[in-house]
């Protein structure tokens, strides 16, 4: 509750994420998206008669890994269950899934925001737990009367389920917990997170907590489903929010009233409203039972260890490192680390290379980044390397190129793939000697007497004007170089 | 001797030597499926050309001097619930009877690379549900030494096929008894391994952690041989067993030596035929004779055992035959309305799996959907695994003292078909000796004993530990040496001058 609201809103995410593993979790068959419908599929993920699964250890290995960034506890022992349900693009009649002990469990994400709209806090985990993914029903919904279509080459793909507790308590904090997860499952590479093609899916759980007169009130928890963006999960959140107060305030109807249950309803972005989905009146009953075909899953403490020192610096440690070893304010680390692994290891070979991180900082987010986002290209794909750029830098810092210069020769890398030097001789740069610059000096102050003038009487910005004759008659001079020469002169004429 | 007089081992011998080829052997058991399939209705399918063609293809490979496998060309039949790429496979149910699997199961891969020659496919029980092979979709196969009884079930067509010598081998499924109780019914050897010991992938499952495939035979020694070809970890299987396959029939042959067999007390008491009692107290006096020793077992929570499997296989089953739906392949009912509250999708699977499935299955089906439903999978499939375990543990302790368990494999004789449809409970109670391995996944083994006065087979049930299959076929093989209950055939396929 706070000062602009009535209420509390609460929220609990729950994630669904692919794994990036070569085959599907139990067969063999390629674990890839945008294949022409049903071309990855084989017995097993098409669930024909008498076929059998055959668990894929890599998918348990990237789900211990995601699950250790998490810093869940992982069991010694885990196994599968089948959860019992009827639909198209299920053709086994089950999913098989984990229910009672689950490969991870009790653990957290801490987030943060460098802007300050909320304080740091940890989003509890409550499990992530392997399943596999059902096949995609493509419905024609415009011709009611058309069949549906179902891929099933989604079938058996790997799919972890990420549970937080309902500890978010604003979609801003929904939205940091979700952009923290997905950066951390990158940097682990166990997920491409890519929400366009269903790699990364996000249903949310959230209700109201009120007090009236003294009274704690919650409203019913609903399910808000088919968000295909961050930001519309941001949306529906708020949107979700705003509409249950309303109901509250219209019908007074809380959580375990009779007759409550809990509803589910799917956000339309494009309207900026959720619709209530078919309620079912029961809860469904998946009739969870031990998966007969598959071995308990064991795992020891030293190949738990293992995993644990294989995870890497990940984002929360290298924010931390980055702004005390380089001084960089939490924003510009924000910015950084939220790039990606790739992109920070770039920062440290510039940084180390110019023994500077904040000059580091500044030329990636201000020309690096920019490039990579006009050109939507990752840093994997930026012609320049780090150490070309630290040259590049260092001539600016030796005061060889003023900065804009630089960013010539920058641009002109980038876009003709050139080296520093060829860069440079194509834009015509050349250095200027000092006693060059001495010359020019000496013949502008002698055409421009009235600036001399206005020096002598304290007028110092007078001697901008000099340093730009001198830049259109020699685009190489150091500006710098030339207002000290032009005040020291003058001083002396 | 007719060909199909020969045991397997001897028409290997027999091609071995020249002497007969296996184009000879096949045209004479497919003669003989022609001649008494409309009596006795082993098979739901045969393709005679498909047999001769293989036949000629291994009789020439043979001749070429080439290497065969270990089963070449021997005929087999299969139970219809193992998949085959080039024939229908339907279960014995309308919900697949058009049902062509594009893969053969591996014990299907491993036969034809043995050279065996596949005749056909089994009768059996609708999905393996029942124990008389009545609950086909194809019609009732009836016992070849009573033609009006059941053959026991749920592989009668197999073990059928194999009493009526329209095939000197079959292949089987034991979720309950399954290979055991129709091999006890028609007087053949029926062999159920360890779990895991033969790969389950390409077996339309019933109850997956019960479910086991085996060989059936008229004697050990060619039981062994299939055993040895169906034996061995799968990697497509995940439950299967690593290890070493021993050669079955080379050491079915060596002699019993010091064998403590124990006799469970529980399986003489109540509701057990007094025929089938006498019989199977002689086989155990000839054991005795044959150098073994009888101790006196008590396993007590076996009482319990019919129980716990009647919810356990149902439960794994509501969830294995969910997959019929007629979404995807198999039957799919058709003039669907749209119904109101549910939607096409839901009335479309309500009405295909009214008509597909037969009453047992359907039985069966919603068993063990209330078993698993919120607020009685405590109560019912929570409890069902822990006598599960307690019986696993009455075996082990068993073995602490005994090699072996010896008792019946059924109460009763087979029994007329049709007396037991109407009573589901009655026909369950006549698994109550065979399930026990099941549930703690555990060999056993049927063979031959005896007739009744009625002139129906009786047989002796062998149990034994973990991957004791060796033990269990030695003394099979041990006991048809001094014995000749496995060479008498049914009055049915006499040769008619002979009958008198």
């Amino acid at each position: 509750m706070n000062d602009l609201t009535p209420y509390t809103t609460i929220i609990g995410l729950e994630v669904h994420v692919q794994l990036s593993t070569r085959s599907k979790l139990f067969c063999r068959c390629e674990n890839r998206y945008g294949a022409e419908p049903n071309t990855l599929t084989c017995p097993v993920c098409a669930g024909l008669p008498g076929a059998l699964p055959v668990m894929n250890r890599k998918a348990y290995e990237l789900s211990v890994r995601a699950a250790l960034g998490l810093h869940c506890e992982i069991p010694l022992f885990t196994k599968w269950d089948r959860k019992n349900y009827f639909y198209a693009d299920l053709p086994k009649g089950f999913q098989t899934s984990q229910f009672d002990l689950p490969l991870s469990q009790h653990g957290y994400l801490d987030i943060s925001d460098p802007k300050g709209k909320f304080s740091d806090k940890r989003i509890g985990i409550i499990r992530a737990h392997l399943e596999e993914d059902a096949g995609k029903s493509l419905h024609d919904e415009v011709a009611r009367k058309a069949d549906s279509r179902i891929d099933l080459n989604r079938c058996g793909t790997p799919l972890l389920e990420i549970v937080s507790e309902p500890d978010l308590r604003s979609p801003e904090e929904a939205g940091r917990y979700l952009s923290e997860l997905k950066l951390l499952l990158e940097y682990l590479e166990v997920s491409d997170c890519n929400m366009q093609e269903g790699s990364l899916r996000v249903d949310a759980n959230i209700n109201l907590h009120l007090r009236v007169d003294g009274e704690f009130k919650a409203t019913p928890i609903v399910e808000v489903k088919n968000m295909n963006s961050f930001r519309a999960v941001q949306r529906a959140l708020a949107y979700e929010a705003s509409r249950q107060y309303d109901q509250w305030q219209e019908s007074g109807r809380c959580l375990g009233d009779p007759g409550v249950t809990k509803e589910t309803r799917g956000w339309d972005d494009d309207a900026g409203v959720s619709r209530s989905q078919r309620s079912k009146e029961e809860s469904s009953d998946y009739r969870y039972f031990p998966e007969p075909d598959l071995p308990p899953v064991v795992i020891t403490e030293a190949e738990v260890a293992t995993h644990r020192l294989a995870l890497g610096e990940l984002p929360a440690a290298l924010r931390t490192r980055l702004v005390q070893e380089y001084q960089l304010p939490e924003v510009d680390v924000d910015v950084l680390v939220n790039q990606g692994r790739a992109l920070v290891e770039y920062f440290l070979l510039l940084a180390g290379a110019i023994n500077d991180g904040k000059i580091a900082s500044n030329w990636i987010q201000q020309d690096v980044m920019r490039y990579l986002s006009e050109a939507g290209v990752t840093i994997d794909d930026y012609p320049v390397t780090a150490d070309q750029l630290g040259d590049l830098i260092a001539n600016v810092l030796a005061k060889k190129l003023s900065t804009s210069r630089g960013r010539e020769v920058l641009a002109q890398m980038v876009s003709a793939g050139e080296t520093l030097e060829a860069a440079m001789q194509s834009l015509g740069i050349v250095e200027v000697d000092s006693a060059a610059t001495e010359q020019l000096c000496r013949e502008l102050l002698e055409a421009n007497p009235k600036v001399v003038a206005d020096i002598k009487e304290g007028k110092i910005k007078a001697v901008g004007a000099l340093v730009g004759q001198a830049k259109q008659q020699n685009p190489n001079v150091q500006p710098q170089e030339v207002r000290d020469l032009c005040l020291r002169l003058a001083g002396e004429m | 001797m007719a060909i199909v007089d020969y045991t397997a081992t001897e028409l290997l011998e027999r091609m071995d030597s020249r002497e007969l080829t296996s184009r000879e052997i096949t045209a004479a058991y497919l003669a003989q499926i022609e001649r008494y399939h409309g009596e006795v209705n082993a098979l739901v399918r045969w393709d005679a050309e498909d047999a001769m063609r293989t036949a000629e293809a291994i009789d020439a490979r043979r001749e070429g001097g080439e290497p065969v496998g270990v089963l070449a060309g021997v005929p087999v039949v299969v139970k219809d619930n193992l998949c085959t790429s080039d024939h229908v496979t339907s279960c014995a149910s309308k919900m697949l009877a058009n049902y062509l699997s594009p893969y053969d199961a591996t014990v299907i891969k491993r036969l034809k690379a043995a050279d065996a020659v596949i005749l056909g496919k089994g009768n059996m029980d609708e999905f393996a549900m029942g124990a008389s092979t009545e609950t086909s979709a194809f019609g009732p196969t009836h016992n070849p030494w009573k033609l009006g009884y059941i053959p026991g079930g749920s592989s009668g067509g197999s073990a059928a096929a194999v009493a009526s010598a329209m095939a000197p081998l079959s292949l089987g499924s034991d979720t309950g008894g399954s290979i055991r109780q129709p091999s006890a019914h028609c007087g053949v050897v029926g062999l159920k391994p360890t779990y895991g010991r033969v790969s389950r992938y390409g077996l339309i499952a019933f109850g997956s952690s019960l479910d086991c495939i085996g060989p059936m035979g008229r004697t050990a020694e060619d039981v062994a041989r299939v055993m040895s070809v169906l034996a061995g970890r799968d990697p497509r299987d995940a439950t299967s067993i690593a290890g070493p396959v021993p050669r079955y029939e080379e050491s079915c042959r060596e002699p019993l030596d010091g064998v403590r067999l124990g006799v469970i007390d529980e399986q003489f008491g109540e509701g057990i035929d007094d025929e089938v009692a006498d019989k199977v107290q002689t086989a155990i006096r000839q054991f005795e004779a044959l150098g073994a020793t009888v101790h006196h077992i008590s396993l007590p929570h076996i009482r319990y055992a019919i129980a716990a499997y009647y919810i356990i296989a149902p439960s794994e089953a509501s969830s294995n035959l969910a997959r019929f739906d007629g979404a995807h392949y198999g039957y799919r009912a058709k003039d669907i309305s749209n119904d109101e509250k549910d939607g096409p999708l839901v009335a479309m699977y309500r009405k295909t799996r009214q008509e597909g499935f037969g009453e047992e299955v359907k039985r069966r089906i919603m068993l063990g959907t209330y078993s698993l439903s919120a607020g009685y999978y405590d109560a019912y499939y929570l409890r069902a695994l822990k006598i599960r375990r307690l019986i696993a543990q009455d075996f082990a302790d068993a073995y602490k003292t005994v090699d072996f368990l010896i008792g019946p494999v059924t109460p009763t004789p087979a029994f007329e078909i049709g007396e037991k449809m109407e009573d589901p409970l009655a026909m369950y109670l006549g698994d109550s000796y065979t399930v026990g391995a099941n549930l703690a996944g555990l060999p056993a083994l049927s063979l031959p004993c005896g007739l009744t006065t009625a002139g129906l087979p009786v047989a002796v049930q062998l149990q034994g530990p973990a991957l004791s299959e060796e033990g269990l076929l030695q003394l099979a093989c041990a006991f048809q040496q001094e014995s000749d209950w496995h060479l008498s055939r049914p009055e049915l396929i006499k040769p008619k001058d002979q009958n008198g």
